[in-house]
């Protein structure tokens, strides 16, 4: 069938109203608009309006477009190109890898094409199959080694039914666009398969099996992994006004994280910021595999400045290449920044429309599809019994920093960890400024539950002697209860918080979190007999200091175990300060 | 080519008129032109079958049915050359400083952005002399940073010190919405400074159509891009970002725009964010920086909010002076820590001392405030204002590290500061022996 074909009517911005002149048309396929003779606008139909009037939105600039443009439909919903040769690159919101494009224009103009994958590696193939063999979609033809991994080569997921393997290539070396087999289906009708295949990127990948996030995804992070702790396969949102640390706080745990795979969806935010991740990572090498942090990481750049209808398609194709390293079997993480971006796209593009607007001018649907977006995020149980698992945490950048708004409010009821990022706590220096009494988790920590409970219980003591304090001064209250707020104050200053710039305390492993945590207990639960408010205050500045000191050094250290001891011996001295007298 | 002209104009209104006409690009310049010759620009905004919107330069009042307008088959786009320094056009591109005009080398206005693989890491620090800026916001090259300040405060002055006492190479001042007695002001420190030369205006004052107000930003980035891509170091003002937003809005609602937050049109913030990332440092190229004013009565507001999601920070200045609360530089991490071995730990002593301090003022309300080392916090406050947050005192950054150890040791002891032994070793000066701070504050 031939495909659509239309004209151009009416231009507002990215909206381009089109007269659908030959074939029938599909809500959410692709087109082509062709304008100045020759460059062509990628866009997709989002609307079907009586009178063959087709609503197009515009992944580019769609100046000097003028009525009657000619507009050609391919009859494909937008898509991801999937195979070997992702990791390690930087695409924008429609998989154009950044540095080809480089190549050809120091600017990001529009219509220019490039492949979306290398054409030409070469990768090795070992095959898994043999002539005769009945497969289906998602059946494994053979692997390739990719970086740190074993990527297997799929029959396309959207192939239905039973097909047998008619030949297949050798073990060897071929680039994605070479033929690696092919199969026939049960008609005897022929299908030639490459290593690549396209995904379209609003349809969420079907799971295997699906099961639920029950371990923890250890992130280096104290304040999260022990209080606010994500798992494999869960969701998370950090909403946060400006300056409160979303970005350090995201790019620390694209680093540390564990997970095997990273991806970064810069939706919508500062171009530097993509920069210093792609320009770092390469120079990082990840402790655990001693390569490359790049290799794990996959960066899709939809900038602030870039136009703004590929911020929808910058998320989604995060997400579709997600779901596809989650069918390798690896644990893969999507850090999404900012989704208030994709939101506030959705709502320009829905004003554009002229629909009736909901809340804060936001579409009506805007809850609906970020629940769906975060239901892509889960563990996956593969047919050879692999685990596997996609987690997303998805910043959220509320108008005024007020969670009071659409998306926030919408992020918080499909999300299962909400890190709330406090200005307050950015003011005062206090990093990760995550809110130490709103913020919550469903998930497992590493510490057990009982033990959150417990820290839990100490700041929230500590929040209310500290309005005491503020009102009475320290004459006003007794020296237990400024004690217990000098416990809490320990608490936050050498435990909750940390120097993500410092090598040694900008990581902290789940054994040194243990061994942390039962230090900081420890000081908690022994009692202290000091007598004036000053050598209380005094007291407590050197412990912190003691142990500040102890989380700078390396766990091998020699002086390691000496501070350690310095500051139980610390603890010890003010425990029998009474005896002694 | 001769070029069709028009005469049945649909609807005026006050930025915008609707007319018929064939085969016209999106984004077109045109020309309106009056029953009695003059002329004045408008530029196509949106295309509906043959009817075509577009956005008048000089605004719509004055404009008549019988008015002509013939679209001229380019876009907007501005005069680029060196012969541009120390010159002053206006928001439509024109002169206004009674110099010839320009023709040549037309380049376009408001083009894609650059791609962010050309993007370098910055890594270099701009030093202004401003020692809230230079020790604890630091200023780099290609950042692109604000003042958030009410309306009133001496930010235009902060704006052309900072511009003058650096060594870029070209300095592009955008003004938006300024007083003419503003105009004047940056025309004589431009000039005091002996900057003319290297320093190029584009200048809309309340006089003119907001149309043209809403190009200056455009023109400024456009010729100060083409000058950072010749490998020149530009800075380039903009003053005042909250008037542009607000004539946004006001072109916004002409066009019968569904509005977002207090009337300002959904995109406001894809649109601050096309003008302030052009801020880059260009690999194998020059750079572009970008100091701009927000003026704000609340941080909460849509357009100091929006800004401060898109910048890298920015200068909060209240009361006449440099705040430390509420300012940020998000690149000082990248150039901080190859200055001097303790400008980074000064800072954050300096900064940790100050936090605590803020609290006892809170608490002094309550009269809760009486031991010692109290006291000394909101001494060492007081102290801090006064020598380290005015503006306008001039001090090099080592001078001012000095400045902040001689603060210190005034007021607390060794072990208070909180400093690695090893620095307080090296930089804590002897009992009473200041090397900035004047002996009469000790």
């Amino acid at each position: 069938m031939e495909n659509a074909k239309g004209k151009v009517v009416s231009v507002n911005e990215s909206l381009v109203g089109v007269e659908n002149t030959k074939g029938s048309v599909m809500n959410g396929e692709v087109a082509y608009i062709i304008i100045e003779g020759g460059k062509r606008l990628k866009s997709e139909v989002i609307d079907v309006k009586p009178g063959k009037l087709v609503y197009l939105q515009v992944f580019e600039d769609t100046s000097w477009m003028r009525v009657g443009d000619e507009v050609e439909f391919t009859g494909l919903p937008l898509s991801v190109k999937l195979g070997p040769g992702i990791l390690g690159t930087v695409t924008d919101g429609l998989q154009n890898p950044l540095y080809e494009l480089a190549k050809e224009e120091w600017f990001l103009e529009r219509g220019m094409v490039v492949d979306s994958l290398d054409i030409e590696t070469k990768w090795y193939f070992t095959p898994k199959v043999k002539k005769g063999d009945k497969v289906t979609g998602s059946s494994v033809l053979g692997t390739v080694p990719e970086k740190l991994f074993t990527h297997k080569i799929f029959v396309p997921f959207s192939l239905q039914g039973e097909y047998t393997v008619d030949t297949i290539a050798d073990e060897g070396e071929y680039t994605i666009a070479d033929t690696i087999a092919t199969v026939k289906d049960e008609a005897g009708k022929s299908i030639e398969l490459t290593m690549a295949f396209d995904w379209p990127v609003k349809q969420p990948m079907p799971f295997h099996q699906r099961s639920v996030p029950t371990e923890t995804l250890p992130t280096g992070m104290r304040i999260l992994d022990a209080l606010f702790p994500i798992a494999y396969g869960g969701t998370a949102c950090s909403p946060g006004p400006f300056g409160a640390g979303k970005t350090v706080l995201q790019h620390s745990i694209a680093k540390h994280s564990r997970a095997d795979v990273v991806i970064i969806a810069a939706c919508g935010e500062r171009a530097g910021e993509a920069v210093e991740v792609f320009k770092d990572f390469p120079e990082l090498i990840d402790p655990r595999t001693g390569k490359s942090l790049m290799d794990r990481t996959y960066i899709v750049g939809n900038t602030s400045s870039m136009p703004v209808a590929a911020r929808e398609a910058s998320v989604y194709m995060a997400t579709a290449v997600g779901e596809y390293y989650r069918k390798q079997g690896l644990d893969v993480l999507i850090l999404a920044d900012s989704t208030s971006r994709w939101a506030q796209a959705l709502r320009e593009t829905s004003g554009r429309k002229e629909e009736i607007p909901g809340p804060e001018a936001f579409p009506m649907y805007i809850s609906t599809l970020i629940s769906a977006f975060y239901d892509r995020a889960g563990v996956e149980l593969l047919p050879d019994g692999t685990k596997s698992s996609l987690s997303i945490i998805g910043t959220v950048s509320p108008a005024g920093g007020n969670f009071d708004e659409p998306v926030t409010q919408a992020t918080l009821l499909s999300t299962g960890a909400f890190l709330g990022l406090s200005r307050e706590l950015s003011d005062a220096r206090k990093y990760p400024a995550i809110d130490r009494i709103d913020s919550s988790s469903k998930y497992p920590s590493l510490i057990t539950a009982d033990e959150v409970q417990f820290l839990k219980e100490i700041l929230r003591e500590g929040k209310t002697i500290a309005s005491n304090l503020l009102l009475m001064g320290e004459r006003g209250i007794t020296n237990e209860a400024y004690i217990n707020y000098q416990k809490s104050e320990l608490l936050d200053a050498v435990f909750l918080q940390q120097n993500s710039f410092h090598p040694i305390d900008g990581v902290t492993n789940p054994d040194r979190l243990r061994m942390m945590f039962d230090m900081i207990k420890h000081i908690i639960d022994t009692p202290v007999h000091i007598d004036t408010k000053d050598d209380i205050r005094s007291h407590f500045n050197f412990l912190r200091q003691a142990f500040l000191d102890w989380n700078y050094l390396k766990l091998d250290d020699p002086k390691f175990e000496d501070q350690k001891a310095k500051i139980i011996n610390l603890v010890k001295q003010k425990t029998h300060a009474k005896e002694n007298v | 080519m001769l070029r069709k002209t028009y005469e049945n104009i649909d609807s005026i209104g006050r930025a915008i008129i609707t007319i018929e006409a064939k085969d016209v690009h999106n984004k077109e310049l045109a020309e309106v032109i009056y029953p009695n010759g003059k002329k004045a620009f408008a530029q196509v905004i949106a295309l509906n079958g043959n009817k075509v919107t577009l956005q008048l330069f000089g605004g719509g009042f004055g404009v008549s049915t019988n008015c002509k307008v013939r679209f001229l088959g380019h876009p907007v786009q501005v005069g680029f050359s060196d012969d541009m320094l120390g010159r002053v056009y206006a928001g439509n591109g024109t002169p206004i400083d009674g110099g010839p005009e320009l023709t040549s080398d037309m380049t376009r206005v408001a083009g894609p952005s650059i791609n962010p693989v050309k993007r370098l890491i910055p890594k270099n620090m701009i030093r202004t002399g401003v020692p809230m800026i230079d020790v604890f916001n630091t200023l780099v090259r290609s950042q692109k940073i604000p003042i958030f300040a009410r309306a009133g405060e001496p930010y235009n002055r902060l704006l052309a010190n900072v511009a003058t006492q650096t060594d870029a190479d070209v300095i592009i001042i955008g003004g938006v919405g300024l007083k003419y007695d503003e105009y004047h002001y940056f025309k004589e420190r431009i000039e005091e400074a002996g900057s003319k030369s290297k320093t190029i205006m584009f200048i809309h004052t309340h006089r003119d159509s907001i149309v043209e107000g809403l190009m200056v930003p455009d023109l400024a980035l456009a010729v100060g891009e083409r000058f950072a891509l010749q490998g020149k170091n530009v800075f380039v003002l903009l003053s005042d970002m909250t008037q542009w937003s607000d004539y946004l809005r006001q072109v916004a609602n002409a066009q019968d725009q569904i509005p977002a937050n207090q009337g300002y049109p959904g995109d406001l913030y894809s649109q601050l964010a096309s003008r302030y990332e052009k801020a880059a440092d260009i690999e194998g190229s020059g750079s572009l920086t970008i100091l701009g004013v927000t003026t704000m009565d609340d941080v909460t507001h849509p357009v100091p909010d929006n800004t401060g999601y898109i910048t890298e920070g920015q200068f909060f200045m209240k009361d006449g002076y440099l705040e430390l609360f509420g300012s940020l530089s998000r690149l000082k991490q990248q150039v901080n820590d190859k200055t001097r071995d303790d400008h980074r730990g000064i800072m954050n002593a300096m900064a940790r001392l100050l936090s605590e301090a803020e609290e006892r003022v809170k608490a002094q309300k309550f009269g809760s405030v009486k031991d010692d080392y109290s006291l000394r916090l909101l001494d060492y406050r007081k102290t801090f204002q006064r020598e380290l947050m005015d503006p306008f005192r001039y001090l090099e950054l080592e001078d001012a590290l000095d400045l902040c150890w001689d603060i210190l040791s005034n007021h607390f002891k060794k072990e208070e500061a909180g400093l690695a032994s090893d620095l307080v070793e090296k930089y804590w000066p002897e009992k009473g022996k200041f090397k900035i701070l004047k002996a009469e504050y000790a």
